[in-house]
């Protein structure tokens, strides 16, 4: 179901869910959750999408963090569609999110869609290193290293599905959220950032892998 | 009243006109007017004859707007036109406007129209949503709307028809036209063009010379193709200039062709067109056939329409035509003169295609064709529609819903219907109302306005009802376009598979950044080329002349071999009746069987499949699979079923529809194209997916949402209305057992009968485990990790 690998010193476990669990540190890591992107939408005079993409997130995540009792969670970054849309939050959603937060460690890792401080409790950093692993929203140089951004997704047989990008000094976290997108993980931006032989790993029901290339 | 320049060219030309177009010169005053003329016979110009006339005194603007449902063909009808225009030397300026014609000339248009302008549906929709269409329009006299019966049988006709209600309204008393090819039921087509329509009925002419091909070997007992055939047909192509061989589908038409070429010794210029090659592919091919140069086309239904192609005098239709009338449309298609009989050839694809294409040919002969009359006009193209009205300026509610209801398919529409389009327009129809403040449109001085009025440029973009399946260009690595194939069938393949596109076998290397990538591989058997097109369903009276057929002492009509294999059915078991369902129950190769003989048509009879064998999973009776073509349904299992009555329990099938068809891929792919009609997701334009931004994602996870959230949401009501009438076709599940009643007969048999047998050769056996998914997934990942070595 799941699926276990280590990168440098930590044993990390990619879950079905696109959620990634390192038990020894009890920290659960989810990234580009895009909570508010509905919002985001329609305030530009878009298509006014089904307004429950953030309930659905935090649902899953709510589940994660239960089946997996982690103490912290570790969000990489686009956690909202944009600054405003953290503002904008449905007041249901907001309690939601306070609930899952209280009692709980939460680091917001910045990325592109939500730079600057969101005017929501836990602590927010540019990165963050934890356990000998770097922690950014858009890979770099410096590894090993976890990072999100891309919303990388790969095909089997019948399934197309956001995947897991996993190689010996790199992890590209799936998007989390439920209204995202995907690059295809044989898109030259990702294949010039991990080694020829990294796997693929796709979430769904189950944690499938695949070779990233070919 | 006919200008005497006109009749002088006419008369110069050696030009007699035709009773029916006289007819449209006289009538021409009429405020709606439907003529139906065969193929050739001229319908084009009697459309355009009052024009001309009222047109030879000089006037300003505006006069006449022709539509069509083909870009090629409004060219086609501008250079047909100018010659009896500049022939009489008449002030007429004629152009036409699709999406080819250029940004300048279109700003051009816009600002000085022609007198007589040829577009098509997509093309008036995005005039229509500029702020200026009511100073464009003002003047307007006439509409002619070409070929209205194929546009009559999809969305496009129903968008259009909103819009001659909003041309209406901007140019009071519009005289509309509609022409069309022969049909099954002209009053239904005139209520479609517009209350108090005149049917005109051109001389249908001659009727057509058409029969079976008779061949010395027998077609096999199942599969499509009409392989059997080729060296009569290579003789057929031989005898005459010019034959067009249609096939049903784009996957069997490629390998019919790719055997053809096989077996043509003599080198005949040969080619094939279809829907899946490029443009520019289908443009040489179609270059060759106006010049002159190739004796035969494989062609599906992209051939089907308007445009004289040369000289064809021999149609050939490969494989049951499912449905009348449009054999008779293609028939049409040989000798493209008026008065002529057109010659065309059926051939069977196998022993049960003997029986419909005798059918088929009875009904032919009689006349009679048949059609599925269309539901109420689909109220997702209403919200385009009301969108894009708002994107040419602010509307009244109520005179909007009034003149939607001047269309002929929404002429039923009821208010709180229209109501409920408007509000998911304007907020999104949602339970949760999230959208109070960025509502898409919103009331300002009493009328309806965007909220943001630069939204409008994106709604124009997205304008249309025409849906791209998702596809994938097929390339070789030297980058050679060689085609498209359907995502879900490039979804399928593995490296190594090898398929039949433009006639060549390929095999399949790789998908690169949504190019599938392949390399040629001659002399390998390639794996079935399945496009997953639409599958043509034997339309319902299709069927019943079948059934029909069956119940007849005798079958002199029908070849020997034919005859014979009915007589036995009858012998040992029983033939299916037109009120009464045959079951047949027997064992064979170590399980049970059981046969539903439902001539329902295809996705009917697939559809009873799926609902059975989950009954019958419910009643222990362990199903392990079935099949299902146009007539019969056979499901194997491990246990007899002894009782049918309770399995057939309308009841129960119908709540059983309810539950598997809410998760089903067929449900969503109907949502994905209800979503964008609607205008709740954007059409994946190629640039952006080429720059692969992370920006698009899958309409599969609104719908899982909505069901999830929002399960009472129009779109979905929407979205189900479609399913049960198209690819699930669970109306005529309904059809059937409505019919028959409680006369079902169960025989029991010691082994399978021969109508039964068949069924066992048909491929596209649909195996009964969830998990089937998981594991083909599981399997393949597995594979792939030990190819690579990372096992």
């Amino acid at each position: 179901m799941t699926h276990p690998f280590t990168l440098g010193p930590a044993h990390l476990i990619a879950l079905p869910s696109g959620a990634l669990h390192w038990p020894h540190e009890n920290l659960l890591i989810v990234s580009d959750l895009h909570l508010g992107k509905s919002e985001r939408l329609a305030r530009r005079g878009g298509a006014l999408l089904p307004p429950y993409e953030t309930r659905a997130t935090l649902q899953k995540l709510d589940h994660d963090i239960e089946a997996t009792t982690a103490r912290r969670i570790l969000c990489l970054g686009d956690s909202f569609d944009d600054l405003t849309a953290a503002d904008n939050l449905a007041e249901e959603d907001r309690l939601w999110l306070t609930r899952l937060m209280a009692g709980r460690e939460w680091i917001w890792v910045q990325g592109n869609h939500d730079a600057g401080p969101a005017a929501i409790g836990g602590t927010h950093r540019a990165e963050i290193t934890l356990g000998g692993l770097a922690f950014r929203h858009i890979a770099t140089a410096g590894t090993p290293e976890i990072s999100g951004h891309y919303h990388p997704k790969a095909r089997l047989p019948g399934s197309t599905a956001p995947c897991f990008l996993i190689d010996t000094a790199r992890v590209i976290m799936p998007a989390y959220g439920a209204y995202t997108g995907g690059l295809w993980c044989d898109h030259p931006d990702l294949a010039a950032l991990m080694q020829p032989r990294a796997l693929a790993v796709l979430t769904g029901r189950r944690c499938l892998a695949r070779p990233m290339q070919g | 009243m006919f200008p005497a320049p006109l009749t002088h060219w006419f008369d110069t030309q050696g030009w007699t006109l035709h009773p029916h177009q006289l007819d449209m010169l006289e009538r021409a005053q009429d405020p709606s007017t439907l003529l139906i003329a065969p193929t050739g016979g001229g319908k084009t110009l009697a459309g355009f004859l009052p024009s001309l006339a009222e047109l030879s005194t000089p006037t300003k603007g505006l006069h006449t707007l022709y539509i069509s449902p083909l870009k090629a063909l409004t060219a086609d009808i501008r250079r047909n036109l100018r010659r009896p225009v500049e022939g009489a030397a008449l002030p007429i300026r004629i152009e036409d406007r699709t999406g080819d014609t250029t940004y300048t000339q279109r700003r051009r248009q816009r600002a000085d129209p022609p007198h007589i302008l040829l577009t098509t549906p997509e093309s008036l929709a995005l005039l229509l949503s500029y702020e200026d269409a009511p100073r464009i329009f003002a003047g307007l006299q006439r509409v002619i709307i070409d070929e209205i019966h194929a546009l009559a049988e999809s969305k496009r006709g129903d968008q259009l028809m909103l819009q001659i209600a909003r041309l209406e309204t901007l140019a009071p008393g519009l005289r509309r036209v509609g022409l069309s090819a022969t049909v099954e039921d002209p009053p239904a087509l005139a209520r479609f063009l517009g209350p108090a329509t005149q049917i005109r009925q051109a001389d249908p002419g001659p009727d057509p010379d058409i029969r079976m091909l008779v061949t010395s070997a027998p077609p096999p007992w199942s599969g499509g193709g009409g392989k059997y055939a080729i060296p009569a047909i290579l003789d057929q192509i031989k005898a005459h200039k010019i034959t067009l061989i249609f096939h049903n589908t784009r996957a069997q038409a490629e390998i019919f062709f790719h055997n053809l070429w096989l077996a043509n010794e003599d080198l005949l210029p040969i080619g094939i067109h279809h829907g899946s090659l490029s443009r520019e592919q289908r443009e040489r091919v179609e270059q060759a056939m106006v010049a002159g140069s190739l004796r035969a086309v494989v062609c599906t239904g992209s051939l089907d329409l308007g445009i004289d192609w040369g000289d064809v005098d021999l149609v050939i239709q490969v494989g049951a035509p499912k449905n009348v009338k449009r054999l008779v449309q293609r028939i049409g298609r040989a000798n493209h003169r008026y008065n002529a009989p057109s010659k065309a050839l059926l051939v069977p694809a196998n022993r049960f295609e003997v029986v419909e294409c005798q059918a088929a040919l009875e009904a032919v002969r009689a006349h009679d064709l048949d059609g599925d009359p269309r539901g109420p006009g689909p109220r997702d193209v209403l919200c385009q529609h009301i969108l894009a009205t708002a994107c040419a300026g602010p509307f009244d509610a109520t005179q909007l819903y009034t003149e939607v209801t001047h269309a002929g398919p929404y002429a039923t529409l009821a208010r709180p219907n229209f109501d409920a389009c408007l509000d998911f327009v304007a907020t999104g129809g949602y339970a949760l109302r999230a959208y109070d403040r960025w509502q898409r449109l919103m009331i300002r001085d009493g009328k309806w306005t965007l909220r943001d009025p630069r939204a409008a440029a994106l709604i124009r973009q997205n304008l249309g009802t025409i849906i791209d399946i998702e596809t994938l260009k097929v390339r070789l690595k030297n980058a050679t376009l060689l085609g498209e194939i359907e995502e879900t069938f490039a979804a399928s393949l593995t490296p190594g598979d090898t398929f039949l596109i433009g006639g060549e076998i390929v095999r399949f290397d790789g998908l690169r950044e949504m190019t599938v990538q392949v390399s040629r591989a001659p002399g390998r058997a390639p794996k079935v080329a399945v496009f997953s097109g639409t599958k043509f369903a034997t339309s319902t009276q299709l069927s019943h002349r079948i059934l029909t057929l069956f119940q007849q002492p005798d079958w002199p009509n029908l070849p020997a071999h034919t005859a014979h294999w009915l007589q036995l059915q009858r012998d040992t078991s029983r033939l299916p009746e037109p009120d009464r369902l045959l079951l047949e129950s027997f064992p064979q190769d170590g399980h049970e069987h059981l046969c539903i003989y439902g001539f329902a048509g295809r996705n009917a009879q697939q559809t009873l499949g799926l609902l059975i064998t989950k009954a019958m999973e419910d009643q222990g009776l362990a199903p392990l699979g079935f099949v299902a073509t146009d007539y019969a349904t056979l499901i194997w299992g491990l246990e007899p079923v002894t009782d049918a009555a309770p399995l057939f329990d309308l009841a129960t099938l119908r709540q059983g529809v309810e539950t598997w068809l809410a998760g089903n891929a067929v449900m969503k792919r109907s949502f994905r194209n209800v979503a964008l009609i609607a205008g709740l997701i954007e059409r994946a334009n190629q640039g952006r997916r080429k720059s692969g931004r992370q920006a698009t994602f899958s309409s599969d996870i609104l719908y899982d949402t909505l069901r999830r959230y929002d399960p009472d949401h129009l779109l979905l009501k929407i979205t189900h209305e479609e399913a049960m009438r198209g690819l699930v076709d669970f109306s005529r599940v309904e059809e059937l057992l409505t019919r028959i009643g409680p006369r079902i007969d169960l025989i029991r048999l010691p082994r399978v009968t021969p109508l039964a047998a068949p069924l066992f050769l048909e491929p596209g056996k649909v195996p009964i485990h969830g998990s089937a998914r998981d594991r083909i997934a599981e399997d393949a990942a597995r594979q792939l990790l030990r190819d690579a070595g990372l096992d």
